[in-house]
């Protein structure tokens, strides 16, 4: 159900550029529509085409973009459901990132339109996780680095996180949970006034 | 002795174990949790929870009769949650009960009322699977809702555009063809009237299609005027009106609206000079003349009484004569206001 995405997609432009630029997005993709219907089914170019003219009327890369959809879908109160389901889902932000190998299914179960492609954790140890993003929706690894973001600030974590795309389209997000962070930040200092 | 069920904790988070007397003994971590302000263990269950389904159930005796049978609770104490819930004896306790709580349709209001998560519930249970589908359901209904509404709106104007003439704002052909069939199916009676104008070709090809255009404007209007809200003005051609007035007309009331359209219409100015001028003729019929009332006839009925008018000279009013069944008598009596009269027999 891409009209779910796309209504996201313009509610996150609207709200953080303002309606005139998404009046001017849409122009620029020349869709023949000026704004979505979240309840309607749209070809899979259509998402494309808002995404490229997002990039040419904000001036800013399509990866940047999607990562900035990404923490607005987490921190928007525009869309306060999906951080709330996302919360529920892990105790802390470890616990967090094994629930999102469910997500896709609980997403697909709740919308039965919307398939996101799988998500696998695999824990490396010391705080070191990958998450494989499979392929199947333009952007997706990016869009959940903005998740992973902006969820690790909602549970107060400090984490390190990039993301690998692949040419295959099987994004590989690497996680980074910094355990000590403050502490060793604190000494550092200490030691440093103390020298 | 309840560390033996200590798996309970893991199962059924939100159980309890009561005594013969119906004292709390253990609650699970998730009952815990609902009671943090004070310590459960020791007191009346009865005293904590009220049950609402069965009735009359306010001795803590007749909880072990309960066993087995589905339970609908609530809490005592605000936040009033409801509950469901099943007791089971307890297998070492003499008299004892286990007591299983869950939440049923309350589990979207009590965890957000209480802050829980998914590790308060038993890995097995479906609550957070039930609670995409609880926020799915509320996005999905409120944007259909929405989407619903806007298609009706545009559905209403599309129907509107469709049935009206846009240089006029009347109805078209459409919009008359609709009214028209509303009122035999209602079986009302009505009068029709087809308003030609005299001389408008004169007009668009000496002033050009922009004067014409107003003249067409000013005439529906004053078409419009003439007639009440419910009646109808539809433009069918170039510069012709069909016009509807409902109720069991006389023919003189007929005549007398039709004269003074012609009246007003003739009085338009087209050029200051008063060179050039409009008039109407009008042709018209009683639904009660033709039978049955089918659309095509009644036009047919009023073409030929527009056609007398045109031949007598044009600028007035002709009612069509039904005893002449269409066919008009070659000598026609026209009184002043240019009716036909009843043949002289």
């Amino acid at each position: 159900m891409y009209g779910l995405i796309n209504k996201a997609i313009e509610i996150f432009v609207t709200d953080t550029h303002g309606a005139a630029r998404w009046q001017a997005v849409m122009a620029q993709a020349d869709l023949g529509v000026t704004q979505f219907e979240a309840m309607l089914p749209y070809d899979a170019h259509v998402t494309d085409a808002v995404l490229q003219a997002i990039s040419v009327v904000l001036g800013r890369s399509s990866a940047h973009m999607l990562e900035d959809l990404g923490t607005f879908l987490v921190a928007s109160p525009s869309l306060p459901a999906f951080r709330r389901l996302l919360r529920f889902g892990g105790v802390d932000y470890v616990d967090f990132l094994h629930s999102l190998e469910d997500m896709p299914d609980r997403v697909r179960l709740a919308i039965g339109d919307l398939q996101l492609p799988a998500l696998d954790l695999i824990e490396q140890g010391g705080g070191l996780y990958h998450l494989h993003c499979h392929s199947g929706l333009q952007g997706y690894g990016h869009v959940m680095l903005g998740v992973l973001r902006a969820m690790a600030d909602d549970y107060g974590v400090l984490a390190v996180l990039d993301l690998d795309t692949h040419s295959s389209g099987r994004d590989n997000i690497t996680v980074q949970v910094v355990q000590d962070a403050f502490s060793t930040g604190n000494a550092f200092k200490l030691g440093w006034v103390s020298a | 002795m309840t560390s033996q069920l200590s798996f309970l904790d893991v199962m059924c988070p939100m159980h309890a174990v009561l005594a013969a007397d119906g004292r709390i003994v253990h609650v699970g971590p998730t009952l815990r949790k609902l009671h943090s302000s004070s310590d459960l263990v020791g007191t009346g269950f009865l005293d904590s929870f009220d049950v609402t389904r069965p009735q009359n159930i306010t001795r803590a005796g007749q909880l072990l009769s309960l066993c087995g049978k589905t339970l609908h609770l609530k809490r005592r104490h605000a936040p009033h949650v409801g509950l469901k819930g099943v007791i089971v004896p307890h297998p070492t306790i003499e008299g004892g009960m286990i007591l299983n709580l869950s939440f049923g349709i309350s589990a979207a209001e009590a965890v957000r009322r209480f802050a829980l998560n998914n590790s308060d519930f038993a890995p097995t249970d479906l609550t957070v699977e039930m609670l995409y589908l609880l926020e799915a359901k509320s996005v999905v209904m409120a944007a259909s809702r929405r989407l619903n509404e806007r298609l009706l709106e545009a559905r209403t104007q599309a129907e509107k555009q469709a049935e009206t003439d846009a240089l006029t704002g009347v109805e078209n052909r459409r919009g008359l063809e609709r009214f028209v069939a509303r009122l035999i199916a209602r079986q009302a009676a009505f009068a029709l009237l087809h308003v030609d104008l005299d001389h408008f070709k004169a007009v668009n090809d000496t002033l050009g299609h922009d004067a014409g255009d107003m003249v067409l404007q000013q005439a529906a209007q004053i078409m419009r005027d003439e007639l009440r809200d419910g009646d109808l003005v539809a433009r069918v051609g170039g510069d012709e009106f069909i016009l509807l007035i409902e109720g069991d007309m006389q023919t003189d009331a007929v005549g007398a609206i039709g004269s003074r359209v012609i009246t007003r219409i003739s009085a338009l100015t087209v050029t200051e000079d008063h060179q050039l001028s409009v008039g109407c003729s009008i042709g018209a019929v009683l639904s009660r003349h033709v039978d049955p009332p089918v659309m095509q006839d009644l036009l047919k009925a009023a073409d030929l009484a527009l056609y007398a008018s045109k031949g007598a000279g044009r600028g007035r009013f002709t009612m069509f004569d039904p005893m002449s069944h269409g066919a008009l008598p070659a000598q026609q009596v026209l009184d002043d206001r240019g009716l036909i009269a009843k043949p002289a027999r």
